[in-house]
């Protein structure tokens, strides 16, 4: 799924009972990560969930495949996702994901407390992008 | 007759309605609410009577010295101490504790020696012990509580030895609600000729303290936790051991006299008080115990102790929901673990539902991680907590296990 298409899905739904239901929804067809990444090396530091990330590097493009044991965190991860894999490391850097959680109804996700990971991870991804 | 309603008018932030509904906050452990009447007196001081304490002798200046001094014996009366030289103002108990590992510990503990402490410390009772042990060579002890997390005098006696140098406990668990037998431990601790701390800032708001009863060699709480201000804290230390001990910081207000040669310093508790104290704060602490003794322990300790029964008695009805932390003798503090869903999950859907409660680890990893978990969510009551906030409680709780079955 492309992000339009996230973005109409998520225009469809009302209350966060509903947005949050397909929040999981993602999470659950999240591309699986093999339980020899759940380690301390991938670990995002900052969740206060445990969140794993691990990026591949193909053709100039970067790939996440990442986990949470938190299923609210898990369907982030999958949004997350949705934004920022199979881009360039200039790509990557382009992107405003705060104003596309605002577009998707999930701003609350972007307050900087220790609760939440989402900047965390979003920050790690950048750093990895960095790094390409 | 306690009227938990007519109280809670004297709490500004318990009015907030979000969303057209109110906000049943369950997260006095972290940090308690606070009365109008300390919000007032504090601002009373900044508008009337702020300046610097004990440096001018113009009417502002000595006008809050003298509130600051008044501070400090209402703190000695509300935890019995002898005299108000054995109040020390602090940052919060952390900084306490910090005060007498780096001054104490430093002076006193050496290769062989151990530091006691309990299992189900919080961090700040426990870091701050690691930490000289490592530096001066003494070895940190822990002793075991039972799988529901009470205390066990088998335990902790078997820790004790003669070399035990100090004993560091928590007089009511942060995460397991448990109340240890301070007063035993501090016993038991002298009987190896061991100093005791108690970090009390857990029970400081439900219980009355008393040192001298304690027999304690230190004890340490914030005042945040007690309905007072964030940013200032108490460390009680018996005025023998206090005076033998070196500065901590080292700057304004704590010397005697000062050349670039030498400087001599100042006697207790100013040696320890380096730098602008944080006067208002330290003001509005005292307003907080004044507000709570207006209320009455007894008072308070009985509307409490019918909200813990009351919570013991409806949380179960929450599917798969298991209490962690089940001692006889236990204070309004419940940690939770609901099968299946993650904490953060959880508090997501109580944030929702306007009920606020803690998740995570508590600031106490290793309690936390021996009870099973790497998380757990935690209600917490407070003075002004109601039978209603019990029921949102379990209502939100019902409607998330529904939320996460269902998805």
């Amino acid at each position: 799924m492309d992000l339009d298409e996230l973005i109409d899905n998520f225009a469809f739904l009302d209350g966060w009972e509903e947005k949050y239901q397909y929040v999981i929804d993602l999470g659950r067809r999240l591309e699986p990560l093999d339980d020899k990444y759940k380690t301390d090396e991938w670990k995002v530091k900052g969740c206060q969930s445990q969140v794993w990330l691990v990026p591949q590097f193909e053709n100039g493009k970067l790939h996440f495949k990442g986990d949470s044991d938190a299923i609210l965190v898990k369907g982030i991860i999958a949004i997350v996702f949705t934004i920022y894999n199979d881009k360039s490391a200039e790509e990557i850097k382009n992107v405003d994901v705060a104003k596309i959680f605002a577009t998707l109804g999930l701003e609350e996700n972007l307050t900087p407390s220790r609760r939440n990971g989402m900047m965390s991870m979003v920050a790690k991804i950048k750093e990895y992008a960095g790094a390409a | 007759m306690y009227d938990v309603y007519k109280i809670r008018e004297d709490f500004p932030i318990l009015q907030e309605v979000l969303n057209g509904k109110p906000v049943a906050f369950l997260d006095t452990a972290a940090s308690a609410q606070k009365p109008l009447a300390v919000l007032q007196k504090m601002r009373d001081i900044y508008t009337q009577s702020y300046a610097n304490p004990h440096r001018g002798s113009y009417h502002f200046a000595e006008a809050i010295t003298i509130e600051y001094e008044k501070a400090r014996q209402t703190v000695q009366k509300f935890i019995n101490a002898a005299i108000d030289k054995e109040i020390v103002f602090t940052r919060n108990a952390t900084e306490s504790i910090n005060l007498v590992a780096a001054t104490w510990g430093w002076q006193n503990l050496k290769a062989g020696d151990e530091v006691l402490i309990s299992e189900a410390e919080h961090h700040a009772n426990l870091v701050p012990w690691q930490n000289i042990c490592e530096v001066t060579g003494a070895k940190l002890k822990v002793f075991a509580v039972s799988d529901d997390g009470d205390f066990v005098a088998d335990n902790f006696e078997k820790a004790l030895s003669n070399n035990t140098k100090l004993v560091a406990v928590t007089a009511m668990s942060n995460v397991l609600g448990t109340i240890f037998p301070v007063k035993d431990i501090i016993k038991k601790a002298h009987g190896v000729g061991a100093v005791a701390l108690v970090d009390a800032c857990q029970f400081a708001p439900h219980y009355p303290i008393d040192v001298q009863d304690w027999d304690c060699d230190f004890v340490a709480f914030s005042g945040h936790k007690i309905y007072g201000p964030t940013g200032i804290g108490v460390l009680y230390g018996k005025a023998e051991i206090l005076q033998s001990m070196p500065p901590y910081q080292f700057g304004g207000d704590m010397i005697d006299n000062v050349t670039f040669e030498k400087t001599t310093f100042a006697d207790i508790p100013a040696r320890f008080e380096a730098g602008t104290a944080a006067s208002v704060q330290a003001i509005g602490m005292a307003e907080s115990m004044r507000y709570m003794q207006n209320i009455g322990f007894d008072n308070l300790i009985a509307h409490e102790k019918k909200l813990v029964d009351y919570t013991l008695s409806r949380l179960p009805e929450v599917p798969n929901l298991k209490i962690i932390g089940t001692a006889q003798n236990r204070g309004g503090v419940f940690s939770f673990d609901v099968k299946g869903i993650h904490p953060q999950d959880l508090a997501f859907v109580l944030n929702k539902e306007n009920v606020a409660v803690r998740t995570g680890h508590h600031c106490a990893q290793p309690i936390v991680n021996r009870m099973g978990y790497t998380s757990l969510a935690r209600a917490s009551l407070g003075l002004y907590s109601t039978k209603e906030d019990i029921d949102a409680l379990v209502n939100a709780l019902l409607k998330a296990e529904k939320f996460f079955r269902e998805s």
